[in-house]
């Protein structure tokens, strides 16, 4: 009973907190991978907003794909909603319960990139430098328009000659960095709003389907596991019993073609059950062969008879 | 009675030792993310006092509300206070309970940030430059300076590298002095909180102490029903894959005899145990054949009851519904292998 209940408690904590796990640890991950990763602007008029940007953008999504790919529940919820009907209805409120529990789990590490880059503010700077009003800032304004572009595209780069001691780029840089921070904890508090809403408000919609909803899903998940455990077990059976029978079959053939008496009596009873009549080198090696040349067919309906 | 006690101790400590361990990371972790937040002002003068006080009072309401939200009594407290009343009343102290519980866990990360921000001067020296006393400090008679002007350079006075008002005012005795008042508002802070804490605690037992000693016990009973009843259905879900799999397993392979037309096998009686477990499937077109058949027609959740002497396997021609009544999972959790 007590081993019961510790698989059981494995089943049941596996499934929620193996998920949880891989969302935090893929959202640490995201946070390590962009202090390691060496962001460099182009600092080139045309460049600099499609590298800022996509550098803003495009890892939450590679993130968000493999939040997605990571999750088991994700095969089992598109088997489920891909299973021809056959003799058990589909329940769409459990299919969608699947999907919104996947979405979050995989949205939080794209959240985290998104925020973590618009705190440091690098990649806001290097995509809007090029836009900023000269006019706004004391070095820039008696610049010819063709220069400014280019001076403004170079304010990211700090080393740069023109750069270093320029402080009307610290002023456009410090200008652009407040506003990145101040949207990253903007967004960062509208999410976690939303998140306390949904939970808050959760109960207050529809608890009894949500609890249904909740029970089936987490069923097909342990159906799925049990059917594996019980394949696996099978196939472990079917292919001790192909063995024996290969075994078996070898042995009377050896008896067939060799002329000596088995010995009687000269070993244990034990020792001779395990040599299954298989005694010198050269029958091993016989064996050997045939088993790699002529595998015995799948079927041990002869073998569950005997 | 024993294993009982057992686990109702495991769960009893820890709900509440969970709670304040995550309480606790989020405490240093609100102090971590400070030190790793690379702050900014922007040394203008109207977004000074934004953006300063944006980073003291942000933070803190966001961490207050990751404080809910991390709390999974969040929505035992709702469904508590929104289920029907059904056959059992609801006590609203019950719930006011559980409320401030999660609350004052809740308010221990935002305090931490603030009492950091205050104690260590940034926010503050950012915010209210601009209103540093020139005339006691500094030099107020300079002339030629409109109000504007003073301001713009009074806003770059975080800002060391770009100050440009050394005349008006020093750069080091107004960061100083904005710098003490930050950290003489953070010790406040700090001791108003701890007084407030140790209030709370020791007048807590003055006032109606019997009817929060029934409070807390009820509310961590719903909580203690809640993880039972989860822990039941899961139980529950369990016992039923297997038969529900067991029996589709056998109705395989009574199906396929009766394709075959051969009197149905019967494992002799010396067969052992691994015969059985064999499930009848000895092939292997007909383990194809089962694995085909799990995916394309899976077997409806309605387990029928063990002892049909008839041939056929399969009960239930209809569809069956989905949520099998309470009387059959009684079977259900009885016939088991285990």
């Amino acid at each position: 009973m007590d081993r019961f209940r510790m698989i059981f408690q494995y089943f049941q904590s596996n499934s929620e907190s193996v998920m949880n796990g891989i969302c935090g640890l893929l959202a640490l991950a995201s946070v390590k991978m962009y202090t390691s990763f060496d962001f460099s602007c182009p600092c080139l008029p045309q460049y600099n907003m499609t590298y800022g940007l996509g550098i803003m953008l495009v890892p939450p999504v590679i993130l968000f794909l493999c939040g997605l790919i990571l999750n088991r529940q994700s095969l089992v919820m598109l088997e489920e909603w891909r299973r021809p009907q056959g003799r058990r209805k589909k329940d769409l409120a459990v299919i969608r319960y699947m999907c919104s529990s996947i979405m979050q789990r995989a949205m939080v590490a794209p959240v985290v990139w998104i925020v973590v880059t618009l705190l440091d503010g690098k990649c806001l700077i290097c995509a809007f430098s090029g836009s900023m009003d000269p006019k706004k800032f004391v070095g820039f304004a008696n610049v010819s328009t063709a220069q400014v572009q280019q001076l403004l595209a170079k304010v990211p780069c700090k080393d740069d000659e023109l750069m270093r001691n320029n402080t009307s780029c610290k002023a456009v840089s410090r200008y652009l960095r407040c506003w990145s921070q101040a949207l990253g904890w903007s967004i960062l508090l509208i999410l976690i709003i939303a998140a306390f809403l949904a939970r808050w408000l959760r109960p207050c919609f529809n608890q009894a389907t949500l609890l249904q909803a909740r029970h089936w899903s987490n069923y097909i998940d342990i159906e799925q596991k049990i059917f594996e455990e019980t394949c696996c077990e099978h196939s472990q059976l079917f292919a001790h019993k192909c063995i024996l029978h290969f075994f078996e079959s070898m042995r009377q053939e050896i008896k067939l073609h060799s002329f000596s008496l088995p010995r009687e009596g000269e070993r244990a009873e034990g020792e001779e059950d395990l040599l299954r009549g298989i005694t010198d080198q050269d029958q091993v090696n016989k064996l050997l062969k045939t088993w790699y040349y002529e595998k015995p067919p799948l079927d041990v309906s002869q073998a569950t008879q005997r | 009675m024993d294993k009982f006690r057992m686990i109702f101790q495991f769960f009893q400590s820890n709900q509440e030792s969970f709670m304040n361990g995550i309480c606790g990371i989020m405490a240093l972790a609100s102090t971590q993310m400070y030190s790793a937040f690379d702050f900014n002002c922007p040394c203008l003068p109207h977004y000074n006092l934004a953006y300063g006080l944006g980073i003291l009072l942000v933070p803190p309401f966001i961490l207050f509300l990751l404080g809910f939200v991390l709390n999974n009594n969040i929505s035992m407290l709702a469904e508590e206070w929104r289920r029907p009343q059904g056959q059992r009343g609801k006590d609203p102290a019950v719930l006011r309970y559980m409320f401030c519980s999660m609350a004052q866990r809740a308010m221990i990360a935002p305090a931490v940030w603030v009492s950091v921000t205050l104690l260590d001067g940034k926010c503050i020296t950012c915010a209210f430059c601009t209103s540093v006393p020139v005339e006691t400090l500094g030099n107020a008679s300079h002339p030629h300076l409109s109000q504007g002007e003073i301001q713009r350079i009074l806003a770059r006075i975080p800002c060391k590298e770009i100050y440009n008002g050394q005349q008006l005012i020093d750069n080091e005795v107004a960061v100083r002095y904005l710098r003490c008042i930050s950290q003489a508002l953070g010790w406040c802070f700090v001791l108003l909180m701890t007084m407030l804490a140790f209030l709370v605690r020791s007048l807590r037992p003055c006032f109606s102490q019997a009817a929060f000693l029934k409070s807390r016990y009820w509310s961590h009973y719903i909580d203690i029903e809640r993880k039972l009843f989860d822990e039941t259905c899961a139980e529950h879900a369990r016992s039923f894959a297997k038969v529900c799999i067991q029996q589709f397993f056998e109705g395989m392979s009574m199906d396929l005899v009766a394709a075959r037309c051969h009197l149905p096998r019967k494992a002799p009686a010396d067969a052992g145990e691994a015969a059985e477990k064999l499930l009848g499937i000895t092939d292997q077109g007909t383990m194809n054949m089962a694995l085909k058949s799990w995916h394309r027609c899976k077997p409806p959740l309605h387990l029928h009851p063990p002892a049909l002497p008839t041939g056929n396997g399969w009960a239930g021609e209809g569809q069956p519904p989905t949520h099998p009544s309470m009387p059959r999972r009684e079977t259900a959790a009885y016939y088991s292998w285990v």
